[in-house]
């Protein structure tokens, strides 16, 4: 790039422009360049395109333009069970500032894996950004969103006052749990389902006045033959080293592979 | 501190039953740290083959293993085995001042050098003095490996003197990092570390060394340094997604090359080049991809973004068809994302899928290493877009809005000018280091690079204070090449080259042949610039009322002290400077009151660029 100005510049000689300006072959502030700043067309003079992006960079028809509605998504992560990770899954969301409902975790039956269960609220290119970054890890092994139609399950204890054992009881079958402590002022059940059933339960137990309540989260896994990771195999068969071979396979069938 | 080991292997005594823990012997008595690791002559002897017995052993084989050749790094209690191993490694250590210092250096080392540089520190402030250079490298995605020492780990999680949680504060500013465990494996884990900073989109890395893990025994020699493989992506990119790139490109009628930092990251310069060249197709890059492409070449229009060039905003404004390679989509490069390419289909080259789509979307994603998928998309293309009219227009805007400044000699001296003497007075491949500010943007506008690997600056994470430790880290990656030919300059504002100053006492002290160039504007320049635009011209903790003498300082340090009050000064200095074979700061005296132009307001529109500051 040049410093100088055209007017000027056969006055200087280009290969030496650490030669200090005199009065004569100084560039002087000419017409076009202002003391400060820089010549040139002002913006408002300019040409300037009338296609406009939204905020997540896709081309928009400005006219139309509508705020993408966000969706909630469960995603599985098969992570290497070491220390740390779970902070490292956690932090990637807080940091990232991804709407996060819940997050469950549990070993497998594959030593030393472990499988998250995340539920987030994002738009579409949210959800697809959480899932790559997740990815990303070091310890992540696969990612996968589950479908609409996978097997969903949550579990919760409540507390509630004992002084309607009978109904409380009948509640609690109502919704197919079970009684886990009764004693004379309290009683706790556990109801498990998915989590539509779960809200409506908290509801129905409201009338004897909750006292307590804990709620894991969604767990889920794919139906069927459908891994619920891409790649993931069955867990008594992995071994380190047919590992990624297998990956390849199942993530083009989609399908575990026996 | 009494805590040493024996690492001479040859040693018999040197055995495992009196290793390790509180009782481990002193260091024989010869072994003064004026011999040691620092000394520039009689390398300590250690057989050329040899077998670690100790963790810290075995870190120091797994560095050497992965061809290690340069740390830097400060001492410490925790980290004290690691540097007493280091004691008879061919690895050479240069000890920083200070060790935000040593991140820089190594960050910068690794970007001239081309393989991840190395920094160490002890446990509690000198894992966090690493802290800003470790983010600065993740911002950058700058390979590096940090190795800190750590508190024993039966005290690890008990406040002992000097524990802070160093992989905690670390986790989100490194692409993976480590808490090394085990004597046995800690060899492995350091070459792990060390392989997946470089692989893919490179990254800093950290491994925390409880010092009773480097202490221990070991007999295991740790294996090569792999990146694990799930880490190691697929360099080639999928066929269809290079078709479907292909065909956007050939029927694009205004296509602009978007070259950014990945391109000279994924050593795809050449590609990238041999790319735009073939098919015409006029570049810009990003801050972080100077370099990539000649700014010489008619093709180029420089850099794009917030005090990118005129015409590179203006091109990127108008193209039909962006194809970005290697690059993140900085806000400041694209503004606000609403108004950026508002009419470019985006054909988007990463190694990271993560990148794609995360700022502005991507029409025709290419997941793959920058050179190869590049090469893939030229051979599936069957012939070039027409963009002769397109390239008219390029060529015009350079015209309607030169870089241009006015040099007036009864005004003070302008930072551009100043700039400019240096780039005419050195060759092509010097390579030039900044701190931030409006230095920053001065050197890499008016410099014209023309070599990938010579703009070593900090751009995502913008750390006032890179520039020195910056260029010593530079100095030191060229003369281990034997390109000791290569001049060093680094760009300074007198307020980021205070934060790092001590670094000074490194590069006199190692004799490291740099020129320091400090635009003194008495002024914290950039956030005086803000200022005046968007504060009303309140220079609220912005101006100084008193500067230290830079070149006196200098001199006090022993590196050699100039000054620049006017234009007739400018070229005998220039050349003086230069020409000391050793450390030399000139403090250059510049227009206080000149501003960096042009100006995309944050979140603004490229295409409406300020060139005053009333079009603000
Ligand atoms: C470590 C750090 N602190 C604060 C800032 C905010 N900041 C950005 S530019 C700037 C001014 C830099 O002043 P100077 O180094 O003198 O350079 P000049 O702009 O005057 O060229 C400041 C304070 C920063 N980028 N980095």
């Amino acid at each position: 790039m040049s410093g100088s100005d055209d007017a000027n510049a056969s006055d200087a000689d280009p290969d030496h422009p650490a030669d200090a300006p005199d009065a004569e072959s100084a560039r002087r502030p000419g017409e076009d360049t202002p003391n400060r700043g820089m010549a040139g067309a002002r913006p408002e003079e300019r040409p300037q395109p009338a296609g406009r992006r939204n905020s997540h960079g896709v081309r928009v028809d400005p006219e139309v333009e509508a705020a993408e509605a966000e969706r909630t998504a469960a995603v599985s992560a098969l992570v290497e069970n070491e220390p740390g990770v779970l902070s490292r899954v956690s932090g990637l969301f807080s940091r990232r500032q991804f709407n996060i409902e819940s997050l469950t975790v549990g070993p497998t039956t594959v030593d030393g894996h472990s499988r998250i269960t995340l539920v987030v609220e994002e738009t579409d290119s949210g959800i697809d950004q959480a899932k790559k970054q997740l990815k990303k890890l070091t310890p992540v092994i696969a990612v996968g969103e589950l479908r609409d139609d996978a097997v969903r399950a949550e579990l919760v204890l409540l507390k509630v006052r004992g002084e309607e054992p009978d109904k409380v009881h009948a509640i609690t079958e109502m919704y197919e749990g079970q009684t886990l402590d009764a004693g004379p002022r309290t009683i706790t059940a556990q109801i498990t389902g998915d989590q539509g059933k779960i809200d409506d339960a908290i509801d129905a137990f409201r009338q004897f006045g909750i006292i307590e309540i804990a709620r894991t989260g969604q767990t889920a896994l794919e139906r069927g033959d459908s891994p619920t990771t891409p790649g993931e195999e069955p867990g008594h068969s992995a071994t380190g080293a047919d590992e990624t071979e297998t990956e390849t396979a199942a993530e083009k069938t989609g399908e575990y592979d026996d | 501190m009494s805590e040493s080991t024996n690492p001479l292997a040859d040693d018999e005594e040197t055995d495992a039953t009196d290793r390790g823990g509180t009782d481990a012997r002193e260091r024989e008595t010869d072994a003064t740290p004026e011999a040691g690791p620092d000394a520039d002559d009689g390398e300590p002897e250690r057989p050329d083959t040899w077998t670690p017995t100790t963790g810290a052993e075995s870190v120091i084989a797994a560095l050497e293993g992965a061809d290690v050749t340069r740390a830097f790094g400060v001492q410490g209690g925790a980290i004290m085995p690691i540097y007493d191993a280091l004691y008879h490694s061919s690895i050479t250590h240069l000890t920083m001042a200070h060790e935000q210092g040593a991140a820089h250096a190594a960050d910068a080392y690794g970007v001239v050098a081309g393989d991840p540089g190395v920094c160490l520190a002890t446990s509690g402030p000198g894992a966090t003095n690493l802290v800003t250079g470790i983010a600065d490298a993740s911002m950058d995605s700058d390979a590096m490996l940090a190795l800190t020492g750590q508190v024993p780990s039966h005290m690890v999680g008990s406040d002992a003197f000097q524990e802070t949680d160093t992989t905690g504060v670390t986790k989100p500013i490194t692409k993976h990092n480590y808490f090394a465990s085990d004597a046995d494996t800690v060899g492995d884990t350091v070459g792990e570390a060390f392989a997946l900073a470089r692989t893919g989109r490179p990254g800093p890395t950290l491994v925390d060394l409880p010092k009773d893990v480097s202490l221990d025994d070991t007999d295991r020699e740790p294996g090569p340094a792999e990146a694990p493989a799930r880490s190691t992506p697929d360099p080639e990119a999928d066929t269809a997604e290079v078709a479907a790139a292909a065909r956007a490109i050939e029927a694009a009628e205004r296509p602009l090359c978007l070259f950014g930092g990945g391109v000279i990251k994924g050593n795809a310069t050449e590609e990238a080049r041999a790319f735009a060249r073939e098919h015409g197709i006029p570049v810009v890059t990003t801050m972080p991809g100077i370099g990539s492409f000649p700014e010489d070449d008619d093709l180029c229009l420089s850099w794009a973004g917030m005090h990118g060039t005129g015409y590179a905003n203006m091109a990127i404004t108008h193209t039909d068809c962006l194809i970005a390679v290697g690059t993140r989509f900085d806000d400041r490069l694209t503004g606000g994302v609403e108004t950026f390419a508002p009419e470019a289909e985006v054909v988007h080259v990463d190694i990271d899928p993560a990148e794609i789509s995360k700022n502005v979307h991507a029409d025709y994603p290419v997941v793959g290493d920058a050179g190869t998928a590049l090469e893939q998309v030229s051979a599936a293309m069957g012939e070039s877009p027409d963009v002769e009219s397109w390239r008219e227009r390029c060529t015009g805007w350079r015209e309607s809005f030169p870089m241009d400044y006015v040099v007036d000699p009864d005004e003070p001296v302008r930072p551009q000018f100043v700039v400019e003497a240096f780039d005419a007075a050195t060759a092509d491949d010097a390579v030039v280091t900044t701190g931030v500010g409006q230095h920053q943007m001065w050197a890499a506008q008016y410099w014209t690079f023309t070599q990938p690997r010579t703009f070593v600056s900090s751009h995502g994470l913008g750390t006032m204070g890179y520039g020195l430790p910056g260029a010593i880290g530079a100095r030191v990656a060229l003369d281990e090449r034997d390109e000791t030919d290569r001049p060093v300059v680094c760009f300074d504002g007198d307020g980021s080259f205070l934060m790092t100053i001590q670094e000074l006492s490194v590069a006199v002290r190692e004799h490291l042949d740099i020129t320091v160039v400090v635009l003194n504007n008495e002024y914290i320049g950039m956030v005086r610039q803000w200022q005046d635009a968007f504060f009303e011209g309140r220079h609220m903790a912005s101006e100084y009322d008193w500067m230290p003498e830079f070149d006196t300082m200098a001199e006090a340090f022993g590196a050699r002290g100039f000054s620049i009050e006017s234009y007739d000064e400018v070229s005998d200095v220039v050349e003086e400077a230069l020409s000391y074979d050793g450390p030399s700061v000139v403090d250059a005296r510049v227009d206080p009151q000149e501003n960096v132009y042009p100006m995309v307001s944050s979140g603004g529109a490229n295409g409406e660029f300020a060139l005053t500051e009333d079009q603000l």
